[in-house]
């Protein structure tokens, strides 16, 4: 073998490895990388008790409901099988609102409610005018099947 | 094709190619630059849910992919200086650390702005994509400070080559964090499934946007790479006769 082949050889091979390892790495700390945990999981019992861990979800439509004269306000998280009630108090990101994705960060209450000590709005990757949005609902409105309330595929832990 | 290659390679023929680059990389990208900013601010309209707070996508978007391409580009200059033993490849990483970790800062920075609004935070710690962002930035500083620590040029860039090839792998997580884990961010925009989810008048300037930063970081990249080259071979008889020329080293 050629010297230059040579230094090919370790270069690639040292590429390789260093994929390898990583690839593993990540692989054995898949769940510490996931950002938030989804409804079904959480339904399912598959959630940390004994600390505060972030779920994600969609806002359910019609599920907002805030108390007169304070910030408290409970809400319906869902992943489109399971759905979650979640509680929280304080200020709402701008994105916050109902049928937009969220993140919340707390724990789960005895009651199977989660109470959330901080909502982070998550903004999906379609960009419009407000025009084509509008027309765009039209459309989808009548074909939208209604959510299911805790729906036959939930599994409940 | 091996000798063209190398002579196209060959540090004094290099130096005056990218002189007649420079110009033709500089001249489009800031005038794609300038068509980008104002289709963006003006002609595009605002997003049904951000308002004209998407417009940072702008700047954000062209930083980020750079941040990216500007490391490959390092790696692969790393690669080929390690493998062919080509002086010029190695430069290509050194010029090219301090331009991917503006860009890496700048993405960092307006996506910092932009989520403070939309999401609620400016920074969120255990989220994959802004991790491995920051994980990027301090690569570069960590190539630029071992490069800078070792005098001797040649084990310099070995060192940092090694380093460089090492990280690439950062680039691998950065873009599919989207993908393969829960993220905040959110997932792609210009190639996901079905064509890019964003209407044509926000699209062009964007593409122009992209574009046009691409362009001149090579115009940047190019000019660095001249003076780095001409830092390298100081002590040939080349540069000399350029400085000892009337005019010439310019």
């Amino acid at each position: 073998m050629k010297p230059r082949q040579q230094r090919m050889l370790a270069v690639g091979l040292a590429a390789f490895g260093v994929a390898i390892a990583a690839a593993l790495t990540l692989r054995a700390f898949d769940e510490n990388m996931m950002f938030f945990i989804d409804i079904s999981d959480v339904v399912a019992g598959e959630y940390p008790t004994e600390r505060t861990f972030r779920i994600g979800g969609l806002v359910v439509d019609g599920s907002v409901h805030r108390e007169e004269g304070s910030l408290d306000m409970t809400f319906r998280v869902t992943d489109m099988r399971c759905d979650l009630a979640v509680s929280y108090s304080g200020v709402l990101p701008d994105l916050f609102r109902e049928g937009q994705g969220v993140v919340a960060h707390g724990r789960m209450a005895p009651d199977n409610v989660f109470v959330a000590d901080k909502i982070l709005a998550k903004h999906d990757e379609n960009y419009m005018a407000p025009e084509v949005a509008e027309s765009l609902a039209k459309h989808v409105e009548g074909k939208m099947t209604p959510l299911q309330e805790g729906g036959a595929e939930c599994n409940q832990g | 094709m091996w000798k063209f290659f190398h002579q196209w390679a060959s540090p004094p023929h290099f130096y005056r190619l990218a002189k007649v680059l420079i110009p033709w990389l500089a001249v489009p990208g800031l005038l794609l630059i300038a068509y980008g900013t104002y289709a963006g601010l003006f002609l595009a309209s605002p997003d049904y849910q951000q308002g004209d707070a998407f417009r940072i996508i702008y700047v954000h978007v062209p930083s980020a992919y750079l941040s990216m391409m500007a490391y490959v580009f390092m790696a692969v200059g790393g690669g080929i200086g390690l493998i062919w033993r080509l002086k010029l490849a190695h430069a290509v990483g050194a010029a090219a650390a301090p331009l991917g970790a503006a860009f890496t800062f700048l993405a960092l920075l307006t996506g910092s702005i932009w989520g403070r609004p939309m999401w609620g935070t400016w920074w969120e710690w255990g989220d994959p994509r802004l991790t491995s962002e920051l994980i990027l930035l301090f690569l570069y500083f960590g190539y630029m400070a071992l490069r800078s620590s070792i005098d001797d040029t040649a084990k310099a860039d070995k060192a940092s080559a090694v380093l460089a090839l090492v990280g690439v792998i950062n680039v691998v997580i950065v873009h599919f964090s989207v993908v393969w884990w829960s993220s905040l961010h959110q997932g792609q925009t210009l190639f996901k499934k079905g064509g890019p989810g964003m209407d044509a008048d926000m699209l062009y300037p964007l593409l122009a946007m992209i574009l046009g930063f691409t362009f001149v970081f090579g115009a940047l990249l190019a000019r660095r790479l001249r003076t780095e080259v001409l830092y390298r071979e100081r002590r040939t008889r080349w540069v000399r006769e350029l400085v000892l020329t009337p005019g010439g080293g310019r």
